[in-house]
């Protein structure tokens, strides 16, 4: 197929398209025989997506045992409840662990609590501690702004 | 694939009564469109196990959100863009991608095949062929597989697909086509 024949390849595509899977009206058709009769290759390309509809059509999907319905609602209420249970564990570990930490600022500041290597290494560890859960956390929204699949590519 | 609505049971009803609390509407909202969810995550993500549990995730979701959903627009509609965004993301989680490829087409039935051969020499290239399509869909970027799918599996409209996913109906033809374009390279390649 080459650009002298001003043949317009999305159109053959869609035309194409259109008639295996029965969308296509019939000035379309009349349209796309016209360009099949007149360009092998289009003839060509057109009975390749016919045998392979032949294959696709004889396609389905295969269905699990009936079992599986019968326990579905009751498998996806239990999310719904693990899900409010893992959202009050959250919110209790926060609260507790954010009363725990204050705490243990206050003690580490207190003069002539404990040795000076040791308040060092505990001032070492939660440091090390905040950069990485600010890292992990930064890395998540970022892969969450950049997700390829949350807007749509209008081609 | 969906069950028989009940008269004045419409999605718009049910999904008043579960935003209002009633969480057996939502279990009827379910039960009404869980086997089509199944089935478009089976067709994307090509395993029962991980296709049960992403549609059931997302109809979890979708519970957990139920304030925002607009009772006036098709509730399946709504699920499906959580359900594909689920199914996106699992497919991009390159350790799971590599355990789906192991799969090879076990997701798709291939009665119809069998029942349309006249012996078993036409049966066996008959199951050969659907087997390497089976493959190749696999292998398909998840979107094309998705209007794929949609299509040849559901049996959905042109605009039909183009509102559940989003695009316009010219850029799912355009996936189709590079889609049935790959399927038949590999069909070519393995002969």
């Amino acid at each position: 197929m080459t650009h002298n024949e001003s043949l317009d390849r999305e159109r053959v595509q869609q035309l194409m398209m259109a008639a295996l899977d029965g969308e296509i009206s019939t000035d379309e058709q009349r349209e796309l025989d016209a360009l099949i009769a007149a360009h092998p290759d289009v003839a060509h390309e057109w009975q390749r997506f016919q045998r392979l509809k032949e294959v696709t059509t004889g396609m389905s999907l295969r269905t699990p045992p009936e079992e599986t319905w019968d326990r579905y609602w009751q498998g996806t209420y239990r999310r719904t409840e693990r899900g409010i249970a893992w959202l009050l564990v959250s919110i209790g570990t926060i609260v507790l662990f954010s009363y725990w930490a204050w705490h243990a600022v206050l003690a580490f500041f207190e003069p002539g609590s404990d040795p000076l290597g040791i308040r060092l290494a505990i001032a070492a560890l939660t440091i090390g501690l905040v950069i990485l859960a600010v890292s992990v956390i930064r890395e998540k929204i970022f892969t969450n702004r950049r997700d390829p699949y949350q807007k749509e590519v209008i081609r | 694939m969906d069950t028989v609505t009940p008269i004045g049971e419409t999605d718009m009803v049910l999904v008043r009564q579960a935003q209002a609390g009633d969480a057996a509407a939502f279990g009827r909202l379910v039960e009404r469109y869980m086997r089509r969810a199944y089935f478009a995550a089976l067709s994307l993500v090509g395993s029962r196990e991980d296709a049960l549990d992403l549609s059931q995730e997302a109809f979890a979701r979708a519970y957990r959100s139920r304030a925002a959903i607009d009772p006036e627009r098709p509730f399946y509609a709504w699920l499906y863009q959580i359900l594909r965004r689920l199914c996106f993301n699992f497919l991009r989680d390159r350790r799971t991608r590599a355990r789906v490829l192991e799969s090879a087409g076990a997701w798709l039935a291939d009665d119809a095949a069998r029942r349309a051969a006249p012996n078993p020499a036409d049966a066996f290239e008959r199951e050969e062929r659907r087997r390497m399509v089976a493959a190749a869909i696999e292998s398909l970027p998840a979107r094309e597989r998705e209007v794929l799918a949609l299509k040849e599996f559901e049996g959905l409209s042109y605009k039909e697909i183009a509102a559940l996913v989003g695009v316009p109906i010219g850029t799912v033809m355009s996936r189709l086509y590079s889609a049935r374009q790959r399927l038949v390279q590999a069909l070519e390649v393995e002969r």
